[in-house]
């Protein structure tokens, strides 16, 4: 297995995949269907595929596997380098679930370009693992930053009525953050004289250095999280995306935030980390509450769901701050289980949308009496994300509190008002939408998911239940990851001379 | 020693050139012609003939090339950083001459004298390139720019282009006053105009030494004159109305070609000569430069016209290449060298795209003509994106590589502010490239454009694109032969 390049295999065969779609020739609708069903099974074999990273994980060591170097511009010491550890590996398979889930979305939906929105998906799927797998700080910043084109374009291209003020908005909110990012990251390389992502691991950069360096990546990551007061690209994006575009935003696009703190902030600049911990612990309790609240008066389901996700972003950073082995797993584990859930609730709102092409609350209620099957659906996944224990939504959120309890009581405390309006603002958009009397002519006709749609929304399901049921089999994978990253933010720290608070 | 033939050698590509084009200017004169077809069919000929000169012209400096070669008394350079530029120069008059071919038919004012022009101007840009003396510089500028003036209004009946050609010259002519000036002025006070001599007053066991004000005054001067050139504000104010009233081939020109050598004339004197004096004129390059990025950002964003908004986004190219001049380290000059090899073919590619921009035989400038050619004209619509994101550095497109090669230099020296002024700026500048995207990609279309697209255009478009899509794969060639260029530069 060592020298089979397997990260290399999963970031590029879906553009191999984009390429052979760009070929296909002839009448509309055939051009349609083929484009459609060699995205499906590009995605699907490119999931498969990364199965093989999962049964060969070794979840020993907090090195990462499965690694490829390449030399790529030597004279300048930047080199095509690739791995997973613990903490990026279950995010591959994330990303490469939920591109097939979106495939099989948009397959009715979009109707429009079916090509270029086909091929747009897959180079995103090559963007979002290349991301992930990424251990070298220009390729990493070249799959960071690329996401915008297709992401500009899906938007773009096949949102709703506002979607050109969205889709400009989400493009230069995120470019303004990434620039900065990268000026760090000239000036990491010009002080360690390297972009190598294991050797500024183990690098330890000046203290004065490290503040502007955390302020420059916390640009960047704080708009793709997105945490409060930067947030608001988030809501506009979400809701004139296209079905599969929120899909992935809300799945995976969101976790390149957190996966950068963990990445990045924590290890490379642990002094400026304990400095700064104390700003984030107020933005994100701003972002639990304040989000909480405005998702509370929302009329848009769409847009519902994206302040939920800001809402939930917020317990993540506060996880990954504690600096805590529960605070960071259960961030993490937040990440994966809503990137299944936020996920879930997207393809839910977009499961009616495409019968009735309204998103507002208002016109739906009742919906139970004739959809049955997706009322069960849209109920898992509602109390999925309300965090009720059994989900994977409660793991995440658990593990956050109790890494926050160790810190402060009153961080725990605030942060579980975020749950229980969480549990608000679901049930109650859960009872306008599904309960009550089936009136609305537009509705009498409405037909229950279809075996397509079911189809999508099983494997999300089981995997929203595995999370929440036995949750051991992802915290195995990361734990020794994580366990190591502490160590080492903590050591610095210490050396530092900062007091660790919960320790 | 007057009588001795200098060696030729170092200078060959550049006497080939100037024979060529005076044999194809008498080919020109003498061709019989009765009729407007055979005016057009002469000025095909010449045409064609231009360009496989200048390809020749490529080949040569290819294998004539070889270390550093000094001739004509040490006013003429061969030199690993001058090969650089002359590749360039020629690449752009070549892919020049194959964008005219069509347009210049199609408006009516194909004549043979077009390609002449171009030549005699490409022959101006070597020399500038190479020259390594006060007196060869302002020749070889002249020469480009007198060759250039004309061009611009080469469509004579067309009352802009008349205006840009007089707009180009009167301003053109007060900037080579200026330079010339500026020369006069640093001969009167050092006694030379040699770039060697000079250098060697204000460094080695002469660093340090006071340089007498004139001096300053003259090199400020010079720097006037050759901002001018590169439409570097606050000297830029021809830019947008040449760039608008020129016709569209020759516009393409201008954003790449006398760029590029008015580029090259502005590192190796300020690098060489006044290499020593580098902190006299650090600041105004920094200050050039931040006003170019901020200008050419801010500029653009309410322009209708695409030419005009492509010579407000020069502007602001030129600002980021200056980051590397005004940062004045070996990596720093690679960084512009780098940048102008990549921002040569993006910008070539750009205006190919506008010049497909033609409705009912007519040809259409403003942006909003762009709407829905995505849906008309898919590939076009693709390499115009391709484009836009490359310009506006969005990886893993070339544009992004011109923008890392130029701000690594400044952050290694430190120059903080610099570099962020610069992606800030270039983030306002993403609005509207990307607004451009937004037009060709989200609105419906109006009123198709022509198609089916002139083969030439095609050529030169899918030939930019795909460098501009691939050039991540195999950055190695460009990043190789820059760093080899900047070092000779410093070594000389």
């Amino acid at each position: 297995m060592t020298n089979f390049p397997i990260l290399s295999l999963l970031t590029f065969i879906p553009l191999i995949g984009a390429g052979f779609i760009l070929t296909i020739r002839g009448e509309t609708e055939v051009v349609n269907r083929n484009a459609r069903y060699v995205a499906l099974w590009t995605s699907m074999a490119v999931f498969l595929l990364s199965l093989l990273i999962w049964f060969n994980f070794d979840t020993t060591t907090a090195e990462f596997q499965f690694v490829e170097h390449a030399a790529w511009m030597p004279e300048f010491n930047i080199s095509y380098h690739m791995g997973v550890d613990g903490i990026s590996m279950l995010f591959v398979l994330l990303a490469t679930l939920l591109t097939p889930i979106c495939v099989i979305a948009s397959w009715e939906s979009i109707t429009e370009r079916v090509k270029e929105y086909m091929i747009s998906f897959l180079i995103l799927e090559t963007i979002m693992i290349g991301m992930f797998a990424a251990l070298d700080l220009i390729v990493f910043y070249i799959f960071f930053e690329a996401v915008l084109i297709p992401m500009y374009l899906i938007i773009g291209v096949w949102g709703g009525p506002r979607r050109v003020y969205a889709a400009i908005k989400f493009f230069l909110y995120t470019l303004l953050g990434s620039v900065l990012m990268l000026l760090a990251m000239l000036a990491m390389y010009a002080d360690a004289g390297t972009t190598d992502i294991t050797t500024l691991l183990t690098h330890s950069f000046p203290p004065g250095m490290q503040t502007w360096l955390w302020l420059a990546f916390f640009a960047s990551f704080a708009v793709k999280v997105p945490m409060w007061p930067v947030h608001t690209w988030l809501p506009d994006a979400h809701v004139e995306a296209p079905t599969g575009g929120s899909v992935i935003l809300a799945g995976v696009l969101l976790k390149f935030g957190g996966y950068g703190f963990l990445r990045f902030s924590l290890p490379m600049f642990p002094i400026a980390t304990a400095d700064f911990t104390p700003l984030i612990y107020t933005l994100s309790i701003i972002a639990i509450v304040y989000t909480s609240l405005v998702a509370l008066a929302q009329e848009d389901m769409k847009k519902l769901i994206a302040y939920s996700s800001v809402a939930h972003m917020g317990f993540v950073t506060i996880g990954t701050f504690t600096l805590t082995v529960q605070g960071v797993e259960g961030a993490i584990y937040q990440m994966l289980s809503h990137g299944v859930v936020s996920a879930a609730l997207f393809l839910i709102v977009g499961v009616v949308y495409d019968r009735t092409h309204s998103r507002q609350i208002v016109d739906y209620g009742g919906l139970v009496h004739r959809m049955p099957r997706y009322s069960l659906v849209f109920m898992v996944f509602m109390l999925a994300s309300v965090g009720l224990p059994g989900t994977g939504g409660f793991i995440g959120e658990f593990l956050v509190l109790v890494g926050a309890f160790k810190v402060s009581s009153w961080l725990a405390a605030f942060a579980a008002t975020g749950v229980i309006l969480g549990a608000v603002y679901m049930l109650y958009l859960y009872r306008r939408v599904v309960f009550g009397e089936l009136t609305k002519e537009s509705l009498l006709k409405i037909t229950d998911l279809s075996r397509r749609e079911i189809l999508m929304f099983a494997p999300l399901i089981v995997l929203v239940f595995w999370m929440g049921i036995y949750p051991v089999s992802f915290l195995d994978v990361m734990h020794v990851s994580v366990g190591n990253l502490i160590d080492q933010v903590v050591s610095a720290q210490e050396a530092a001379g900062i007091q660790v608070m919960g320790r | 020693m007057m009588s001795e033939v200098p060696n030729l050698a170092p200078a060959l590509p550049e006497i080939f050139l100037a024979c060529i084009a005076m044999a194809l200017l008498m080919l020109g004169v003498f061709q019989k012609v009765s009729d407007k077809a055979g005016e057009v069919r002469t000025a095909q000929l010449i045409t064609k003939l231009g360009i496989v000169s200048l390809v020749l012209t490529l080949m040569l400096v290819a294998t004539v090339s070889g270390g550093v070669m000094s001739t004509f008394g040490g006013m003429f350079i061969s030199d690993p950083f001058a090969i650089y530029f002359k590749v360039l120069i020629l690449i752009a008059s070549a892919i020049t001459l194959v964008l005219s071919r069509d347009y210049m038919e199609h408006q009516g004012i194909a004549r043979f004298e077009y390609a002449i022009l171009v030549l005699f101007a490409t022959l101006g840009m070597l020399m500038m390139v190479s020259a390594t003396n006060l007196m060869s510089l302002y020749i070889g500028l002249e020469m480009q720019s007198l060759s250039l003036y004309v061009i611009a209004s080469f469509h004579r009946d067309d009352i802009r282009s008349t205006e840009a050609g007089l707009k180009y010259f009167v301003l053109g002519a007060v900037a080579s006053g200026m330079l010339l000036y500026g020369s006069s002025l640093v001969y009167g006070f050092s006694g030379t105009t040699d770039f060697g001599v000079l250098a060697a007053m204000f460094s080695g066991e002469n660093a340090g030494t006071h340089a007498p004000v004139g001096l300053i005054v003259g090199i400020v001067f010079i720097l006037a004159g050759l901002s001018f050139k590169v439409s570097a504000v606050p000297f830029h104010m021809w830019t947008p109305d040449v760039y608008e009233g020129a016709p569209t081939p020759v516009t393409a020109f201008f954003s790449v070609g006398p760029k590029l050598a008015a580029m090259a004339l502005l590192l190796r004197v300020m690098i060489g000569p006044f290499g020593g004096l580098i902190a006299q004129w650090q600041q105004i390059i920094i200050a050039i430069s931040i006003a170019s990025m901020v200008l050419g950002a801010f500029a653009a964003i309410n322009q209708k016209n695409i030419k005009r908004l492509m010579a407000y986004s020069s502007i602001g190219h030129v600002g980021y290449a200056l980051i590397g001049l005004a940062v004045g380290t070996e990596s720093g000059v690679r960084g512009v060298l780098i940048y102008l090899g990549i921002y040569l073919f993006m910008n070539l590619g750009a205006f190919a795209c506008i010049l497909t921009m033609r409705r009912g035989e007519r040809m259409v400038e403003n942006i909003d003509d762009l709407a829905g050619l995505s849906k008309t004209h898919p590939l076009v619509a693709a390499a115009l994106a391709i484009f836009m994101f490359s310009m506006a550095g969005i990886p893993p497109l070339a544009g992004f590589f011109g923008k890392l090669y130029i701000f690594l230099p400044a952050i290694e020296a430190g120059f903080y502010g610099l570099a962020t002024v610069g992606v800030l700026a270039s983030v306002v500048g993403g609005f509207y490239y990307i607004r451009i995207i937004k037009v060709v990609y989200f609105d419906p279309p109006i009123d198709t454009l022509d198609k089916p697209i002139n083969r030439d255009l095609a050529a030169v478009l899918i030939g930019t694109s795909i460098f501009v899509l691939l050039f991540f794969i195999f950055p190695g060639p460009l990043l190789d032969a820059a760093r080899i260029a900047a070092a000779s530069l410093f070594s000389g």
